[in-house]
């Protein structure tokens, strides 16, 4: 009897010790944020070495069991899952350690498009807004972000987003009135701007005089705008065609502060028109009405 | 006994080829050997005379063919070499002569007339150049007077011009993939007419810039069978202008050869546009553009540069239509000059003598190149 006590007391100690060995000696953090401090416990005896092996990291510390084994901040900095290994004399233990981005926003990857957008376009101008922290890790959790347009005549118009899965987006619209709007991702204190150029549409009511000039005649367009009164762009090609005797005359001008200015022969009975991409304008017929 | 009769049989074919390329030469080693002038014929007829000048031209020996001529009296040999290979960097600069024809117009004992017309190759195609020569007998022995064409000087002024130039700072590799890069301008095919011509299809179109900046545009297109595979892919290649400023609009031709019109069932067409710095800068006017009729159906017309900048290669392309207005053809050329400021340069668009009855109306448009930018 009393030998059997001994045994089963024996086998106890054995399957306390195995126990011990193969769960028990390492208690790690079940999540820790990214750049953050944190400590890894273990208990037993005699020398052993711990690996955390992660996304793009590996670090490697020799312990003494029993210690509290410390990580400073910005140890570990990619955010994922790491696998924590402490391996020595009679300990062989693995363990999961999942690293999150920090929640406070450090940078945005903002996503603008078009570049330029014709003006008064509804949902013409689409953002896109990627949350990350001061580790470039991608913030998972929902994250508030304020979409922002800023016209030059100082109105402007706001959207908030919250983002799934690090991700917020949005789709507005463009302002009647051309030129350069500044449009803004902030998330926390981040913010991020990008330009959008608010182009004008087609030329509307096209319209030339013209002057004699000696042998010439001076062709001059009035101010060109769209159909919403905005400045076309200078630079804009202005076709002017004069057609006479069978023969016809061309000359592409660009737009000069919203005219567009040429000289031409004078030839009696000419026709002249004048056109710019398909958009046709008036027609002038010289020594005529 | 048989190496040494392989030895034998080697350096006499080798003496009889060298001997057939010396007595008959091709016209390529002609172009390529140095100028020598025991080669030259004995300028005893007015026919002679005046091959031996051109031969000399097409070999660039322009000091050669200057001391031959009958009337170097009257201007330099700069001036001379200025007249074949232009004052100004342009398609003359560089150009083989690709042959010659020589047509006697007139002749007497001691004087004649003969049209030289000589076919020079670019690297853009060929153009012609046409001579009158008179070719005069002294001492017995022709010589050609050289009718030179002096090119026109413009008197030093200075021009100003402000007229806007587009420059595109790109997004550079140490910016984060979410900073915004400028966009490619948006242009639009406003027209497209397939045809099946010489043994192919052509496809015709026009192409607008409908963007407010300047685009560099290629035009991409696949004929497609009806069961959705691709019969051929080709390009627009030069018959574009590549350059569109805002607004502004230029046909293209793509040539399939070898294909059917009846074989294609869809046509699949790619334009592709990016962003390019530019200028507007020069502007030029086409002017006086009129019809020439058969035999030689022919659009032309003068470039005027009413800019200040010498245009060293322009490139003019002729869009025709019939009385509907539909597309019948989009022909091309080169200018062999360089276009000065205000100074019309002449040009002349050939048209395929089986369409010329069919065109009504056309449109010209030019593209420029100037030493060191395209525009």
């Amino acid at each position: 009897m009393r030998t059997r006590l001994i045994c089963f007391f024996g086998l106890l100690c054995l399957a306390s010790t195995y126990m011990l060995a193969a769960g028990g000696s390492l208690q790690v953090p079940a999540r820790v944020e990214a750049g953050n401090p944190f400590s890894i416990s273990t208990v037993g005896s005699g020398k052993a070495v711990l690996y955390i092996v992660g996304p793009q990291q590996v670090l490697r510390r020799e312990i003494r069991l029993g210690d509290n084994v410390s990580f400073g901040s910005g140890d570990l900095h990619n955010a994922g899952v790491y696998v924590v290994v402490l391996a020595g004399s009679g300990v062989n233990e693995t363990e999961q350690l999942e690293v999150v981005a920090e929640r406070q926003p450090a940078k945005l990857s903002f996503l603008a498009n078009p570049s330029r957008a014709p003006v008064d376009q509804r949902d013409g101008i689409s953002g896109v807004a990627y949350v990350f922290d001061t580790f470039h890790n991608l913030i998972l959790q929902p994250t508030a972000v304020e979409f922002r347009i800023s016209e030059a005549s100082g109105g402007t118009e706001t959207r908030n987003e919250s983002t799934h899965d690090g991700v917020a987006w949005v789709r507005m619209n463009s302002a009647p009135k051309s030129g350069a709007a500044q449009f803004a991702a902030t998330a926390g204190s981040v913010t991020e701007k990008r330009v959008i150029e608010q182009v004008p549409g087609d030329p509307c009511h096209l319209r030339m005089s013209a002057q004699s000039s000696g042998q010439n005649i001076i062709l001059q367009t009035d101010p060109v705008r769209d159909c919403s009164g905005n400045a076309v762009p200078d630079g804009t090609v202005v076709t002017f065609t004069e057609t006479y005797n069978g023969k016809q005359s061309t000359v592409d001008v660009p737009l000069k502060r919203d005219v567009a200015k040429t000289e031409l022969p004078a030839h009696e009975g000419a026709v002249i028109s004048v056109a710019t991409g398909v958009v046709m304008g008036n027609e002038i017929r010289l020594g005529g009405k | 006994m048989t190496a040494r009769l392989l030895a034998i049989v080697i350096i006499a074919a080798t003496v009889a080829l060298v001997a057939i390329g010396t007595i008959w030469p091709v016209k390529s080693a002609q172009a390529m050997a140095a100028y020598s002038p025991r080669f030259l014929r004995p300028s005893s007829s007015p026919e002679a005379a005046a091959q031996n000048l051109i031969e000399q031209i097409g070999r660039h020996d322009l000091h050669g063919a200057y001391d031959s001529l009958a009337n170097k009296n009257e201007f330099t040999e700069p001036e001379f070499v200025r007249d074949i290979r232009g004052t100004y960097f342009s398609l003359r600069s560089y150009p083989t002569l690709d042959s010659f024809d020589l047509r006697p117009l007139h002749a007497t004992a001691d004087e004649a007339q003969i049209r030289a017309i000589m076919h020079w190759e670019t690297v853009v195609g060929t153009f012609d150049d046409v001579r009158d020569l008179r070719v005069i007998k002294a001492a017995g022995k022709w010589q050609v007077a050289w009718p030179l064409v002096k090119e026109p000087r413009v008197p030093p002024q200075v021009i100003p011009v402000n007229y806007l130039r587009w420059d595109v700072i790109y997004r550079g590799p140490e910016d984060d993939w979410g900073a915004q890069d400028v966009e490619s301008p948006h242009v639009r095919i406003v027209d497209m007419h397939p045809i099946d011509r010489g043994g192919g299809v052509v496809l015709l179109g026009e192409l607008l810039n409908e963007d407010v900046v300047p685009a560099y545009v290629t035009v991409k297109a696949s004929l497609l069978a009806a069961n959705g595979s691709s019969l051929a892919t080709e390009d627009a290649f030069d018959k574009i202008s590549h350059i569109l400023l805002p607004k502004q609009v230029t046909p293209f031709r793509i040539d399939f050869r070898g294909i059917r019109l009846s074989q294609v069932d869809s046509v699949r067409i790619q334009p592709a546009s990016s962003l390019i710095a530019a200028s507007a800068d020069p502007v030029i006017e086409i002017q006086d553009q009129s019809l020439t009729p058969l035999p030689d159906p022919s659009l032309k017309g003068e470039l005027i540069n009413q800019s200040g900048q010498v245009v060293n290669i322009a490139h003019v392309l002729g869009t025709l239509y019939d009385n509907k207005g539909q597309l019948v053809w989009v022909s091309d050329s080169y200018l062999n000059r360089a276009v000065l400021p205000e100074t019309p340069v002449p040009f002349t668009i050939l048209i395929p003598a089986d369409l010329s009855a069919k065109v009504s109306n056309f449109r010209v448009v030019t593209s420029t190149y100037s030493t060191s930018r395209f525009q």
